[in-house]
């Protein structure tokens, strides 16, 4: 659970003073956020680990290491389910 | 797909092996600190590559394995309590402690939730402001700057109801432990690439020089492994003894400078103790005393729980690279990734279930049944 996992930022923008992106891996797009990142810009790679950037990387390298996580079947973080903002009272569980 | 050639590429691995042949000419222990790096191994049959007599052993950088399961036996405490929703990677979850898992916390009524990232535990507490949301922190330095955000935004978005479990661990003095050990092999280490693209690799220099020892920070690629384990013989052929860095593509030096900010402002050092290793001064984090209100254990006020591990469970030793999965009579047998007997099976990305994914349990399969025999059928 060490690894981060390589994605392009297909967008960007603000949420509750954070600085956030979309991200997308393969077929999923996931939210990210870029504090620790803030340079990133759009059609960018970046490292992405629990939500977080944490480092820029080629579209090459991209590649690659997503194929490598994948082939060690570590890319099932991704799969953990989407939490919406909700107003309070309004998460039905 | 197009750029996989490179570094997939078995003619660039089979010169890397040739040259690591041509060079060595001593025997050599190295490990590789990170788990992701041993499933690599593992899973690519890299140590099969290389000479019979440098021997790649298996490190404690498996964060899920190494939370001590008096900790994990806390979570399960608080995931149990009817106003708590409790929070984790999926990886937690499976996790067994004395009684039971996350998962049958949740099969009889708990409300524990598998998140993607910590920041998903501000969303879930503020719909639901009656509850208390409890985040299970575990991790090396990759995953703390995310959980110190978790906790600075809701001290700063004034959140009261979101607090964390942490059991955070740290790769520097867990290797500084292995090296002090009496009983080391270790020679030279592949450092971890993902932990050291937060905080770089400055802090491996003095302990390289200190215990003489050769730390080449490396991803965990199969390429990159065979190029860190080449880049490490040379230096131990050499008897130079520096921090070098074969994952120059990902990180630098001084690693990234805004998430180490940010993780000192919210954790401190601390002792910390590590599942099958014992407890190592000053090799975590816990919350900073300003963030005390968030601070699980704390909140909850679990009492200390006393746990056994069994005794037939070599993992302790097998995190410091004295062992391999293989030496433990209960391997394969009567620990297995499904009932999991010590720290090393317990995740995907531990040396025991990384062997036993990956069918090595099977060629030792006939010594270990007459283990088995000799033991009496222990269970």
């Amino acid at each position: 659970m060490c690894l981060a996992i390589p994605g392009k930022v297909v967008e960007t923008f603000e949420q509750r003073g954070l600085h956030m992106a979309k991200v997308q891996f393969g077929g999923i797009v996931r939210e990210a956020c870029l504090e620790y990142m803030p340079e990133t810009q759009i059609g960018e790679y970046v490292l992405v680990h629990v939500g977080f950037a944490i480092s820029r990387v080629d579209e090459a390298e991209a590649e690659r290491t997503y194929q490598a996580l994948m082939d060690l079947d570590q890319l099932t973080e991704l799969e953990s389910p989407v939490v919406e903002e909700m107003e309070p009272g309004e998460d039905r569980r | 797909m197009k750029y996989l050639d490179e570094y997939r590429d078995g003619k660039v691995a089979r010169k890397i092996v040739d040259e690591i042949r041509r060079i060595q000419t001593k025997p050599w222990v190295i490990m590789e600190v990170c788990g992701g790096q041993t499933h690599s191994i593992v899973k690519n049959g890299l140590d099969y590559l290389l000479p019979e007599d440098v021997e790649l052993v298996h490190g404690p950088g498996c964060p899920v394995c190494v939370t001590p399961l008096e900790m994990i036996d806390k979570a399960h405490a608080i995931a149990r309590r009817p106003e708590v929703i409790f929070c984790s990677f999926g990886d937690m979850l499976r996790v067994p402690g004395s009684e039971g898992d996350l998962f049958t916390i949740k099969s009889e009524g708990g409300d524990v939730r598998v998140v993607y990232s910590p920041l998903d535990c501000l969303k879930i507490a503020r719909a639901n402001p009656d509850k208390k949301v409890v985040f299970f922190a575990i991790g090396f330095e990759t995953t703390a700057p995310a959980n110190a955000m978790l906790v600075s935004r809701a001290q700063k978005e004034g959140v009261p109801n979101v607090s964390i479990l942490v059991s955070h661990v740290l790769v520097p003095p867990s290797i500084a432990a292995i090296l002090q050990s009496p009983q080391n092999r270790v020679q030279g280490f592949l450092g971890p690439g993902h932990v050291c693209a937060i905080m770089g690799y400055r802090e491996y220099e003095p302990m390289s020089s200190r215990f003489n020892v050769p730390i080449v920070i490396t991803g965990f690629e199969p390429l990159d492994i065979l190029q860190g384990t080449l880049m490490t013989i040379r230096q131990l052929e050499t008897g130079r003894a520096e921090v070098e860095n074969e994952y120059s593509r990902i990180l630098d030096r001084e690693g990234n400078r805004p998430a180490q900010k940010l993780v000192s402002s919210v954790f401190e050092i601390a002792d910390r103790k590590w599942r099958g290793i014992g407890t190592i001064p000053k090799s975590g984090y816990k919350l900073r005393w300003e963030f005390r209100e968030h601070d699980a254990e704390k909140l909850f006020n679990v009492k200390e729980i006393d746990t056994r591990e069994p005794e037939i469970c070599i993992s302790g030793q097998i995190l410091r690279g004295i062992k391999k999965p293989h030496d433990c009579p209960a391997f394969g047998t009567l620990c297995t990734p499904q009932r999991p007997l010590g720290a090393t099976m317990v995740s995907a990305e531990g040396a025991c279930a990384a062997y036993y994914a990956y069918g090595r349990h099977l060629k030792a399969e006939k010594e270990q049944r007459q283990a088995v025999h000799v033991l009496g059928g222990v269970a």
